[in-house]
């Protein structure tokens, strides 16, 4: 099956998702209005301002209708600000959120950009070798329910976690050459379409 | 390895800011507008580009006052302006914490031969430029992010239209260059043989390019993402208007559905009074900020 995943391309890094999906043999669709959202097999959330992009889904309905997805399991990756979007916590903020996943999450959580890095990531579920991981005016989850495995920890600090056939990562996958975080997103499609 | 500041971080905050809009703002109240209305980030300052311009005198760095006090009311990243060749104002905006400085033209330069060497700091920097020699010089020094310079304070897109289809012709040449013409075409345009390099091979800057300096409505917007910039930057354009709020939202929603236009119909009605225009040719070459930077 060749697979359709769509990416959200109201504002931030889709391009990036975009282009490692493509090298990954999916066809890619930008995600701008809820029609858009027909026919996709998976949905990845970008990077960008998590407020701005809050606003422009809660403009037409869009957040609503992703929502409905969620809840037919459809899987769905948001990395940085789209980890925010899925959380249904936020510390200190009332802004819109998808409020799908049980996670508390704390925005720009490692300091303002002078703070920024990146780092080798150990992820067990993804082999043995480090990740290259990027993380900019990023979040963290401070909390977790039961039904969210946490999937890499930095400094004590929940960066990379999945609940059912929902994934996040306070880092960016789409900036590095290394394409496992996708291939392991590609995976969660494959295993809920064979049902 | 643990590496803070890398250039991979400086450009990669830059792509996150990417079919955003980043807004100029003088106070805490205009930022909160502006997060409001959904921009992705807002450049600190002390007076928009068309006071500048009105008032003359020599622009600088605004206080820090300003600056933190914006830094406390919203969550987004806050960039401000330092002068052209002025380390020391970028110096203190990095130990502010601000999020990305502009080098920046508005400003009254401080040095009237050389830029900052943007390497020696962590935090990332945004320059201006009307073609690609120039965007090149400056990714060379250690820019993160270009934009185009247009002409601020105008409410004019004129220049911006002019400096961004340079850089586009600019590029679409070198990609049919044979190779051993491109040391040539880096002479001329005064720009590091490597970057000229790596435009020719993959037909594209290789840091994100924003459109600045003179935009004013939805439509100028739109009419920028399609000439293919990465992203706006309004000065004057929103606070100088007659209703900064639903004209803040209506530039927000038309640089990420800048391909719509029935939407962009929709998006540009009934936004009250734009800010007043300068025709360009009115303007003395000593008030074309444009022309700052080497």
């Amino acid at each position: 099956m060749k697979k359709r995943v769509g990416v959200l391309a109201l504002q931030g890094a889709f391009r990036e998702h975009r282009q490692v999906l493509e090298q990954l043999g999916c066809d890619v669709v930008e995600i701008r209005k809820v029609s858009d959202l027909e026919g996709i097999h998976g949905l990845i959330i970008p990077g960008g301002e998590s407020t701005t992009i809050g606003k422009l889904l809660n403009i037409d309905g869009m957040g609503e209708e992703i929502k409905e997805l969620a809840a037919k399991d459809l899987p769905i990756f948001g990395t940085c600000a789209g980890m925010i979007l899925l959380s249904k916590t936020i510390i200190d903020s009332d802004q819109y959120r998808l409020n799908l996943m049980d996670t508390i999450v704390e925005r720009n959580a490692f300091g303002r950009q002078v703070a920024s890095f990146e780092t080798d990531l150990m992820v067990s579920a993804m082999g043995p070798n480090p990740l290259r991981a990027v993380f900019i005016r990023a979040p963290f989850i401070r909390e977790v329910a039961p039904n969210v495995g946490i999937l890499a920890e930095y400094d004590g600090k929940i960066v990379f976690a999945r609940q059912g056939n929902l994934l996040a990562s306070a880092f960016h996958p789409e900036l590095t050459p290394d394409q496992r975080v996708h291939q392991y997103f590609l995976d969660m499609i494959d295993e809920y379409w064979a049902h | 390895m643990t590496d803070i500041g890398s250039l991979k971080v400086k450009t990669g905050l830059a792509e996150m800011l990417k079919g955003g809009v980043i807004m100029d703002v003088t106070t805490p109240e205009q930022a909160i507008i502006a997060e409001e209305a959904g921009a992705c980030a807002v450049m600190a300052l002390e007076r928009v580009p068309s006071d500048i311009r009105a008032e003359g005198g020599v622009a600088r760095m605004a206080d820090p006052t300003i600056i933190k006090s914006i830094m406390d009311v919203v969550s987004i990243p806050v960039m401000a302006k330092a002068r052209i060749g002025h380390f020391v104002e970028a110096q203190i905006l990095e130990a502010l914490g601000a999020d990305y400085i502009d080098e920046s033209e508005v400003l009254t330069p401080a040095d009237d031969a050389y830029h900052i060497n943007k390497h020696d700091f962590k935090v990332p920097f945004v320059c201006g430029c009307r073609n690609l020699g120039e965007a090149l010089r400056r990714i060379g020094e250690g820019a993160a992010m270009i934009r185009t310079k247009g002409e601020p304070g105008t409410g004019n897109v004129v220049e911006a239209v002019r400096h961004m289809r340079t850089v586009m012709s600019d590029i679409r040449a070198l990609t049919v260059m044979p190779k051993e013409e491109l040391m040539s075409a880096a002479k001329n345009m005064g720009a590091p043989y490597e970057l000229v390099a790596y435009v020719a091979e993959h037909g594209k800057l290789p840091v994100v390019n924003f459109a600045a300096g003179g935009i004013a409505t939805p439509a100028d917007a739109a009419l920028m993402m399609q000439l293919g910039v990465d992203g706006i930057f309004v000065g004057s354009g929103i606070f100088k208007s007659g209703d900064p709020k639903a004209r803040a939202k209506a530039i927000v929603l038309a640089t990420t559905h800048y391909k719509d236009a029935k939407l962009l119909a929709e998006i540009s009605a009934d936004l009250g009074q734009p800010m007043s225009g300068i025709e360009i040719s009115t303007l003395a070459e000593s008030q074309r900020m444009q022309e700052r930077g080497w």
